[in-house]
């Protein structure tokens, strides 16, 4: 395997992963605030839907990505609604908005395109493209860190260099802010937020709303990135993915990278190389997809550290009267 | 005190949820350029209208009827068992093992050794789940997603490789044997002088489904294992205080309930099918969750919230087939029902409360 092999696979990885890396930051903030969330793949998927729709009808990919955001925002309202406002059953009503999200982006884009629950293929106007950062022609012949600055640092979208600047924002955030401090705090213990008299109410419905606006990034990269349209079910899976580095990251914005890359990289390898021959075992393609999930249900079942969830998540706040 | 009777809460709290549903639904429908009214006529008509459309109403029915029950039997206990789609099929493959490798000279026979084939595979897929929940305490919202996507690889290569007849085309194993064949709907209707359409392919199972509501009711609510479960559900201290052990009420639970989603087998891959292809299941044990949710967890609830969702897939068809509406419309009022009477459930539970206090309070 030579460098420009090993390089390439390592690009896809970058491009593979920032889509679950924005989603399970996504999750990061709103799971850290007490408020599961396994609607990621929902609101990406509408996400995807309206920004490769809206792109395709005014030719602007800011637009679209403007339509995502608010598109993702709104599924995020619908959950916060549920889960604080009413207090419901958080599980479920991500389940809710993973089921609406798949069936109403096929019903309009149905209606609005009658082309079989697709969007028309964007132009080049209608999808972020890749930035040549300087002077990566210039130094492409320097000898290997040449082609790893071209190949792999430059040359990508605006949106993957957003998501992986979100990484070290995440954790300016949550650790260095006092917004971040109270987030924290919300999941693990609102009573104590709330008996300092700080909105218990108001600290989640951010939370959420912040899980929505990353969503509406990783949905709009997902259709105006890496792919020129959208077509039916298009995030497969990559929310439950991002849920699953979420574990695995243990709720930390680094570990989450980490996490997200790695997973990335087996994506990358699932699509590189069918059958992965080992020498002493070729293992098929399907072993590489479940690999994520099997690797969660490892973590989970603590065996390699324990993977312990914000203590108050999952549970609505009732305020004492 | 209870803060409305009971009568409103098993009945009237899903109805105003389904109505809810149904309103938006409409609206949708609406939004999209078509009428809602004529749509909903199709749809009775389609899936209501002739014994050709009850045999396909019928047929959803009874994949959801399992898939419904194994979700409530879960919620008795507290358990939020998403993973029905990938309990169902691996249920799917303890069937085709059954029928291929096992030689059967008829087909009751071949439906009871393909019950307990589907049920133990199925079970046996809830079962680490079920384990880590209760040993380690993981998530078995998340364990249960993560097997859902473990199993479809798992059923992904086994059908594209070991199980794939030489020769074969597409992903699936070879066709079951003859024997193994389930009687229709027309075939065990016929004796009795009633014509039933024979292209349906509502089958046996149905019945199978029916036994499985009565036998659930019975274990819920007229058993010691039953009481357990449902102590567990309400709080989990007081049955340990009790002496009842939660590793033992988790792990079981979910053994029953992984079994009942795998049954559904006998249904889509014996009864219909009749040979295990990809994605068998069709999204069924999802529905499940709705079907559960709108039955209130009561096999009661559960079969008719499942023949109202037959129905509702079985009309959608008929719709994508005469209208302009695509067939994910089902999956919009799925996620709906999910919606209202799931997670906004306080939305309607709350006026309905305060209205029922104020009117106890006239009339004291």
């Amino acid at each position: 395997m030579d460098l420009i092999t090993v390089l390439q696979v390592l690009d896809s990885t970058v491009r593979l992963a920032t889509p679950l890396l924005l989603a399970c930051l996504a999750g990061l903030f709103s799971e850290r605030a007490g408020i599961f969330d396994i609607g990621l793949e929902g609101k990406m998927l509408a996400a995807a839907f309206f920004s490769a729709a809206i792109a395709a009808v005014t030719g602007s990919v800011w637009l679209g990505l403007g339509a995502s955001i608010i598109a993702s925002l709104a599924l995020s309202g619908l959950h916060g609604l549920a889960s604080i406002t009413f207090r419901g059953n958080q599980l479920i009503s991500g389940v809710a908005i993973n089921f609406l999200a798949a069936g109403l982006t096929v019903l309009i884009a149905q209606s609005w395109f009658q082309q079989g629950g697709r969007t028309p293929a964007l132009l080049a106007s209608g999808r972020f493209g890749p930035i040549s950062l300087p002077g990566a022609e210039a130094l492409r012949e320097v000898p290997v860190l040449g082609p790893i600055y071209a190949e792999l640092i430059s040359g990508h979208s605006i949106l993957v260099y957003v998501a992986f600047a979100c990484v070290p924002l995440t954790w300016w955030i949550l650790y260095r802010t006092r917004f971040g401090l109270r987030l924290r705090a919300v999941g693990e213990n609102p009573e104590a937020v709330d008996t300092a008299g700080i909105s218990v109410v108001r600290l989640r419905y951010s939370a959420v709303l912040i899980c929505g606006l990353l969503c509406g990034l990783a949905g709009a990269y997902l259709a105006t990135a890496l792919q020129a349209g959208f077509v039916q079910d298009m995030t497969a899976g990559r929310g439950y993915i991002a849920l699953a580095a979420l574990i695995f990251a243990k709720w930390r914005p680094w570990h989450a990278l980490y996490a997200t890359l790695l997973f990335g990289f087996l994506q990358a390898i699932a699509l590189r190389y069918q059958n992965l021959d080992l020498g002493f075992v070729t293992l098929p393609v399907q072993a590489m997809d479940a690999l994520p999930y099997i690797l969660t249900v490892v973590i989970l079942a603590g065996f390699i550290g324990k993977a312990v969830p914000p203590r108050a998540g999952g549970q609505p706040y009732v305020k004492e009267r | 005190m209870e803060r409305m009777p009971k009568w409103a809460d098993v009945v009237l709290i899903p109805l105003i949820s389904l109505l809810l549903a149904a309103v938006l639904s409409g609206l949708v429908i609406l939004a999209i350029g078509e009428d809602p009214i004529n749509a909903l006529n199709l749809m009775i008509k389609g899936a209501l209208g002739s014994t050709y459309g009850w045999g396909y109403t019928l047929y959803y029915a009874t994949n959801f009827m399992f898939t419904g029950l194994a979700v409530a039997v879960a919620f008795h206990a507290r358990l939020f068992n998403i993973g029905g789609e990938g309990q169902a099929m691996l249920g799917g493959l303890g069937v085709a093992l059954v029928c291929l490798y096992l030689p059967w000279p008829h087909w009751s026979l071949a439906l009871i050794a393909s019950t307990v084939g589907a049920a133990l595979f199925g079970a046996a897929w809830a079962f680490l789940p079920a384990v880590l929940q209760a040993k380690r305490g993981s998530h078995i919202v998340i364990t249960t997603i993560m097997f859902n996507f473990i199993a479809a690889a798992f059923l992904n290569w086994l059908l594209v490789g070991p199980l794939k007849p030489r020769g074969g085309m597409d992903p699936s194993t070879a066709r079951f044997p003859e024997a193994t064949n389930l009687p229709s709907l027309h075939d065990l209707l016929a004796p009795l002088g009633i014509s039933f359409s024979k292209a349906a392919p509502a089958n046996i199972s149905f019945l199978v489904g029916i036994l499985a509501c009565v036998l659930v009711w019975v274990l819920i609510w007229r058993t010691r294992l039953g009481y357990e479960i449902r102590a567990f559900g309400h709080s989990e201290p007081a049955a340990r205080y009790a002496g009842i052990s939660p590793t033992k009420i988790t792990v079981i639970t979910m053994l029953i309930s992984g079994g009942l989603a795998g049954m559904m087998a006998i249904n889509n891959v014996m009864g219909e099918a009749e040979r295990l292809v990809l994605n068998a299941t069709e999204g069924a044990g999802f529905i499940g969750i709705a079907v559960a949710l709108m039955g209130r967890s009561h096999p009661f609830g559960v079969f008719l919230a499942a023949i109202l969702f037959g129905f509702l897939y079985q009309g959608g068809a008929e719709l994508a087939l005469w209208t302009a509406i695509p067939r994910e419309l089902i999956i919009v009022i799925q996620a709906l029902v999910i919606l209202f009477t799931g997670a906004l459930d306080n939305m309607v539970r709350m006026p309905l409360e305060r209205i029922f206090m104020a009117l106890r309070r006239r009339g004291a």
